[in-house]
């Protein structure tokens, strides 16, 4: 079930006075507003900065800094291609590229109809499978600019 | 589960539940009346559906009303990770393989119920020899496990089980007997053990700058934001492990006189999150951690504080300041955080390696750690041993192995039957070591006086299809990327170099280039704020020295030795190879590849195809789909 905004920014509050709206907490917090909200909008920093008694741009400061939180929406199926070490000495760019082409987006960016997120995170770990593709959590391992076809194939 | 109240009460709960790994630690040949299964639930083989596997494994075995008879769990990581999902069978220790969930059904049925083994999921050698033990596999040849002691042996998410390998007893000793703080700490000083997360500072050292700043508020952290890409030491510790960690911190807490540990953790992590959580939720209930630990007056409570994707977190000031819910921007030492740390209070900050040696240091004596290693670096250290190489895992071995023995004697040599060019070890704040450094015995020591350094563990190997400009340039991406931007050199000249190498790799460089470089580097190096900006340069210094030739390919002939750079390779298609089969041309994004009317291909009446260099993008699927090999990089 969707939830409405009201009841996603009560379930923050609720959050927030659990951790005795300390502002200690703001990671913390900011990683839970994007688990309900998907992403962190300025209404999102600006709740979250009063309910903390600190100033709005402290917080955007703190989301702008870390590369894990976005203020843009995500797309339903979000790609992650690992350009670790050991993925990118095992062909990574390669199989970057190729998602490139083949949605028609550059790194970083979602598709205009918010179906496709492609972006590239720094090892998972799975260093054993490079190189890797997390899609929407999700692990594929040993991948070729052949499997990018096959991967795609499973998220239409 | 009750409270444990005394140091009796825990040696006798050790004893009630001693007798868990019993199977464990046996060693049987043949059939066997019980057995236990154990199975990786570490990332990279719950990635290839590990978890899924314990599911069959279990279904199996309530099919067969085998329950008396056998029990499988999940267990931290083997090590082994190239060979994933691995799966051991106790007493007779059996190591299967690359194991599917579809093959759980006769593990069962054939192993288990019949005592026959399952040879097809048996490891077998480079030289096609089938190897049934993990002790007969090479990789563990010259292994020596202390801090991944459990792994592979435990089942992390039950603390019984940590008990059984004598988990807290070492704390019990010490806070029961009620030792002087600074008697703990010489025993740390005694073992010689440094800091494992790469500049290797002794930890005893650090621990009594703490201990003799003024009584109050003090703090313990772990650091387990673990960045550098592809290096998963702490991770499998954490996921394999994680009441070893926990329990060293509680000692540091007492040593230092500190009653708050945070473990600072990347977001990347789930399941180390996950598997600390339950950890410190089943010692709490304990009273292995919180309120009056062992009914002492000790007290230590452990938080998980998230990181959220900054490189630069892990070097200690940032990290500080990430806890306290700001940017993670470094902040000049002294004051050194163990006079005015976290929220400005007295702060020691260990890493996971370092803390998950300690209890077992401490329980079997300093003397005896301290008599593995060299003589400056003691004991062992773990490193992820990943790219061009047949055994990619996580490999720990005595301090003064050399290079080539985890190379080749552990890690099986090259993949592909390549030739091995270098070996980073530090990652992007380390250097690549050659041919001619590979006898160097692996200590912090002897590591940075070939340019390179220990780094936290990360080992990544290379061959000859690997530019070394390029991954120089790789290496400068991901800090540029990183860098916090608070100071000058770090923030403008890393990019600096970054432009001047992206210019080397297209082929546009000039000699004077390679000179700007060099001296930037050494700009960079003597004035950046935190270790990140220091270090950056390592990368393109330690290529520079040992690949010049390679750089002056790319400059002078405009030619990529190894074919990697683009910008410097065309595709092309040999003729009298080509079979016209047309595949090529199908998986050719930009249908640059056509069939010729011409030219005289291998076969008769069949012309070969052509790449029309002008509309090639270089993706380089042709030559992927290709079977007889006649696409080729000139």
């Amino acid at each position: 079930m969707v939830k409405t905004n009201k009841e996603m920014f009560a379930e923050l509050e609720a959050f927030i006075a659990e951790h005795n709206n300390d502002s200690a907490e703001l990671i913390a917090i900011l990683h839970q507003a994007q688990h309900i909200f998907g992403y962190l909008p300025k209404e999102v920093q600006e709740f979250i900065a009063e309910r903390l008694k600190i100033s709005a741009a402290k917080v955007y400061g703190v989301v702008t800094f870390y590369s894990f939180f976005t203020m843009k929406p995500k797309g339903e199926i979000v790609i992650n291609v690992c350009l670790g070490t050991a993925c990118f000495v095992r062909g990574a760019d390669k199989i970057l590229e190729k998602f490139e082409t083949l949605l028609n987006l550059k790194n970083g960016e979602t598709s205009a109809d918010k179906k496709y997120t492609l972006t590239s995170l720094r090892c998972v770990g799975a260093c054993g499978l490079a190189p890797v593709v997390q899609v929407n959590g999700k692990t594929f391992g040993n991948c070729t600019p052949a499997s990018v076809d096959q991967i795609l194939g499973q998220y239409k | 589960m009750c409270k444990i109240n005394s140091k009796e009460e825990l040696l006798k709960l050790y004893r009630n539940v001693e007798g868990l790994l019993d199977l464990r630690k046996q060693s049987i040949a043949g059939k066997a009346k019980e057995y236990y299964i154990s199975v990786c639930g570490g990332t990279g083989c719950t990635s290839s559906e590990s978890l899924e596997l314990v599911k069959e494994l279990n279904k199996e075995i309530l099919a067969l009303d085998l329950k008396v008879k056998v029990k499988a769990e999940i267990t931290g990581c083997f090590g082994f990770c190239e060979k994933g999902p691995i799966v051991k069978v106790f007493p007779d220790n059996t190591f299967y393989t690359k194991v599917k969930p579809s093959d759980a059904k006769e593990i069962i049925e054939s192993h288990i119920r019949d005592g026959v083994i399952v040879e097809r999921l048996l490891y077998v050698s480079p030289n096609k020899e089938i190897k049934r033990k993990q002790e007969d596999i090479d990789f563990y040849g010259k292994q020596k496990r202390i801090a991944l002691r459990n792994c592979g042996l435990i089942n992390p998410e039950n603390i019984q089980e940590s008990l059984a390998a004598r988990a807290y007893q070492a704390l019990a000793n010490i806070i029961t007997n009620k030792v002087d703080p600074m008697t703990v700490i010489a025993q740390v000083s005694a073992s010689g053990i440094r800091g494992r997360g790469g500049a290797g500072f002794p930890t005893g050292t650090k621990w009594k700058f703490a201990a003799v700043q003024p009584k109050g508020k003090k703090y313990v952290v772990c650091n387990a934001d673990e960045g550098d890409p592809g290096a998963f030491m702490d991770r499998s510790i954490l996921e394999g492990d994680p009441h070893s960690v926990l329990e060293a911190m509680a000692i540091a807490g007492y040593s230092i006189g500190s009653d708050e540990g945070n473990i600072y953790i990347r977001a990347e992590y789930p399941l180390a999150v996950e598997r600390l959580k339950i950890a410190i939720k089943q010692a709490e209930e304990l009273g292995l951690l919180g309120d009056n630990i062992l009914g002492t007056d000790f007290s230590f409570h452990i938080k998980i504080k998230y990181g959220a994707g900054a490189f630069v977190c892990g070097e200690e000031t940032a990290l500080i300041h990430s806890i306290e819910g700001t940017r993670g921007e470094p902040t000049n030492k002294p004051p050194f955080p163990a006079v005015s740390g976290l929220f400005g209070k007295p702060t020691i900050v260990n890493n996971v390696e370092t803390f998950a040696n300690l209890p077992i240091i401490l329980l079997d004596g300093p003397e005896k750690y301290a008599a593995i290693g060299s003589e400056k670096s003691k004991g062992t250290k773990v490193f992820a041993l990943a790219g061009k190489i047949n055994n990619v895992g996580l490999v720990e071995v005595p301090m003064g192995t050399t290079l080539r023995e985890i190379i080749y004697d552990i890690g099986g040599g090259i993949k592909n039957g390549k030739k091995f060019k270098a070996v980073q070890t530090g990652g992007p704040s380390g250097g690549c070591l050659t041919e001619k450094h590979l006898d160097t015995p692996i200590d912090y020591e002897s590591l940075a006086a070939a340019g390179s350094m220990m780094g936290s563990g990360g080992m990544i190997v290379l061959d000859e299809d690997d530019c070394m400009p390029n991954i120089a340039k790789f290496y400068l991406e991901f800090t540029v990327e990183e860098s916090c931007g608070k100071c000058t050199p770090c923030r403008v000249g890393n990019r600096r170099m970054l432009e001047i190498l992206e210019k080397i790799t297209k082929g546009e460089g000039s000699i004077e280039d390679l000179d700007r470089l060099t001296v930037l580097a050494n700009n960079i190096k003597d004035t950046a704020l935190c270790g990140l900006g220091q270090t950056a340069p390592n990368p393109i210094l330690s290529t520079i020295a040992n690949f010049k030739d390679e750089y002056l390919a790319h400059i002078v002939d405009k030619t990529c030795p190894a074919h990697a750079c683009k910008a410097l390779l065309n595709y092309k298609i040999k003729a009298e190879k080509c079979i016209a089969c047309g595949m090529c041309a199908r998986v050719c994004p930009v249908g640059a590849i056509t069939q010729s009317t011409d030219i005289q291909g291998k076969l008769p009446n069949r012309p070969a195809y052509v790449i029309d260099l002008a509309k090639c993008i270089k993706c380089g699927s042709c030559i992927a789909a290709c079977r007889p090999g006649a696409v080729y990089k000139d």
